[in-house]
């Protein structure tokens, strides 16, 4: 029996207990699995379950051209109109202007901590990054409200500082920490020996970056930035808070406008379950889930085409 | 560097490289003043509120006046059940991903499933709350409702620390663990998990620092502006810190300046601090590792 040969006691024991063991095996497996797949279950349940209650609308007599291109949103009026071309021209607005502040910013910081840190200012700053987006976005809208609203009316000699300009700030403060994060993954991933190579004909470290590195992490960076689209396309406290919520096609940086999200957020909870409004906000919000698909579709795509090659 | 910066075109590029070195420092400059400048602010104006007394009395006189006690359980109550729902689902998937699968189409779908359920806007994910759990599953707004969503918009960054943490866990520990014949299971619960617990636990605790930010996927699914007890259960409704200050910022008028910076800040520091310690075991894991 204590033959060293002989290892049934480690893994052999009875038949019955072998079997029990087998069992046991089977069913933690299984529910890994089902673990393993849950992600997609998830995904499938949001579309499904936002879809659900937004489809009797969708197909019972809304006018879909009507809600892309008129800007008429009386979802409560006794002949109501569900036009959201605003809304979507809120979204737009302020997700344009947080762009144009945040890709700079955005990839010019990854640029810096990759490329032009070392050591510990590198983990400093990094920390500090990580804080950025640790910040919720209730806080984010709290202080769009408070600090930036008087400030924006000081500089600019408006009425009011809730406005595009106040959301894009903060959605691109907002933003800013994946763009950096994805970006510097993107530098990091080209080769040292790229780097290498230029150091050694005599490039500055900027020549490098630019002439090399650049063009190099070209897809990373794209990929950083469509995350930060995504990102900021579907905030919702921050913009509900700070753009002033009036629906409004706008046409300067400090009109006041109402995002997607943020008409859901503000009108879901008056409404009554069943009724027309309350579909056209799952319309609406089936609209930016699928708005939100596409964007990280592709921003996973063109990273996977970086991994791949 | 005499001999080599003499020549007037090595002093052009020195001077492109100072120029570029100057501008990228002021955009990290510009990302990182506003942070420090806003906590400052926060800390400031906030901080003369703190106190036990608005730490653990409910407000009174219609949130013009007193604590936020009751927020601060809710926000507890909906960190906890989200966190028992999305920590064990997490770390299996993650197990799964990184232990059992191969990579072929399966794996890619999984993946693209998380990476969208991250960018999934949290206004949707509330509806999906509303559609699902308050209404399909008939659990009402509530507790659980609300955990349950926050649990599955969480779940990401719980699947992305773990399976990092799994995967710099060297495959030799696995195959010698599997050539004394242990099974895969055996070889994950005595070898993989223990090593990379440390790991497992940074996500579990920034998956807690997002839940308890959280605003939008909780409006509508088991968060309510007020409540007059405390919650006994999950199928009652509870207020929250995130909400809490949502609804004394833009709802309430009159609401003393100190109020609302003393919720922001107490807030944010939980977010932070709560933060603050995943970042410091993360360091002290990577300084520790010994393979």
């Amino acid at each position: 029996m204590d033959d060293p040969g002989d290892n049934t006691r480690l893994v052999g024991r009875s038949p019955a207990r072998e079997r029990l063991h087998r069992a046991t095996e089977l069913v933690i497996e299984t529910v890994i699995r089902v673990c393993g797949v849950s992600a997609v279950i998830f995904v499938f349940g949001i579309f499904y379950f936002v879809f659900r209650e937004a489809a009797p609308l969708l197909f019972g007599g809304l006018d879909l051209g009507q809600l892309l291109t008129s800007s008429a949103w009386y979802p409560d009026s006794s002949n109501p109109r569900y036009g959201a071309f605003a809304l979507i021209a809120g979204t737009l607005s302020v997700t344009l202007l947080a762009m144009l502040i945040a890709v700079p910013l955005g990839l010019g910081a990854a640029v810096f901590v990759s490329e032009f840190c070392t050591g510990r200012t590198k983990e400093i700053l990094k920390i500090v990054i990580e804080l950025l987006a640790a910040i919720p976005s209730v806080v984010w809208g709290f202080i769009g409200l408070v600090i930036l609203n008087p400030v924006i009316i000081d500089l600019f000699d408006t009425p009011v500082g809730l406005n595009i300009l106040n959301g894009a700030i903060l959605l691109a403060l907002m933003s800013v920490p994946i763009m950096v994060s994805i970006g510097e993954d993107a530098l990091k991933a080209v080769p040292d020996a790229y780097r290498e190579a230029a150091e050694a004909m005599g490039a500055t470290r900027w020549q490098v970056t630019w002439r090399v590195l650049l063009p190099a992490a070209r897809n990373g960076l794209l990929a950083a930035v469509l995350l930060g689209v995504g990102r900021a396309v579907g905030e919702t406290m921050a913009v509900l808070m700070a753009t002033g919520h009036s629906v409004n096609v706008p046409d300067s940086p400090l009109d006041s406008v109402r995002t997607i999200t943020a008409t859901i957020a503000a009108e879901l909870g008056e409404t009554a379950q069943g009724s027309n409004h309350y579909r056209v906000l799952f319309v609406l919000g089936s609209l930016l889930f699928l708005i939100t698909f596409l964007v990280n579709l592709t921003a996973d795509l063109v990273i996977r085409g970086v991994k791949k090659r | 560097m005499g001999v080599f910066a003499t020549s007037p075109e090595s002093r052009r590029r020195h001077r492109s490289q100072q120029v570029a070195f100057a501008v990228l420092l002021a955009m990290t400059v510009l990302l990182v003043l506003p942070v420090l400048a806003i906590l400052g602010m926060l800390v400031w104006r906030g901080a003369p509120a703190l106190s036990l007394e608005f730490l653990f009395t409910a407000p009174v006189r219609g949130m013009t006046a007193g604590g936020i006690w009751p927020a601060i359980v809710g926000t507890m109550w909906l960190v906890g059940v989200s966190l028992a729902i999305s920590a064990p689902i997490g770390v299996l998937a993650a197990v799964y991903l990184n232990e059992y699968a191969r990579d072929s189409w399966v794996t890619r779908v999984i993946h693209l499933a998380i990476v969208n359920l991250a960018g999934v806007p949290s206004i949707v994910h509330a509806l999906f709350g509303v559609g699902a759990f308050v209404l399909f599953f008939r659990f009402g707004t509530s507790i659980l409702s609300a955990s349950l969503t926050l649990a599955i918009m969480t779940l990401p960054v719980i699947i992305a620390s773990t399976k990092e943490a799994l995967a710099a866990v060297p495959m030799t520990f696995r195959e010698a663990c599997w050539n004394v014949g242990a099974s895969r299971w055996q070889t994950i619960w005595h070898v993989v998990l223990p090593n990379s617990i440390a790991g497992i636990l940074t996500g579990i605790i920034l998956q807690v620092s997002r839940a308890a930010g959280e605003t939008a996927p909780i409006l509508f699914t088991g968060a309510a502006v007020f409540v007059p007890f405390l919650p006994q259960s999950v199928n009652d409704q509870c207020m929250a810190l995130s909400m809490h200050l949502f609804t004394i910022s833009t709802q309430v008028q009159s609401v003393p300046q100190s109020i609302t910076y003393g919720t922001a800040l107490v807030l944010v520091l939980l977010v932070v601090l709560v933060n603050g310690v995943s970042i410091v075991i993360r360091s002290r894991i990577r300084r520790r590792r010994k393979w």
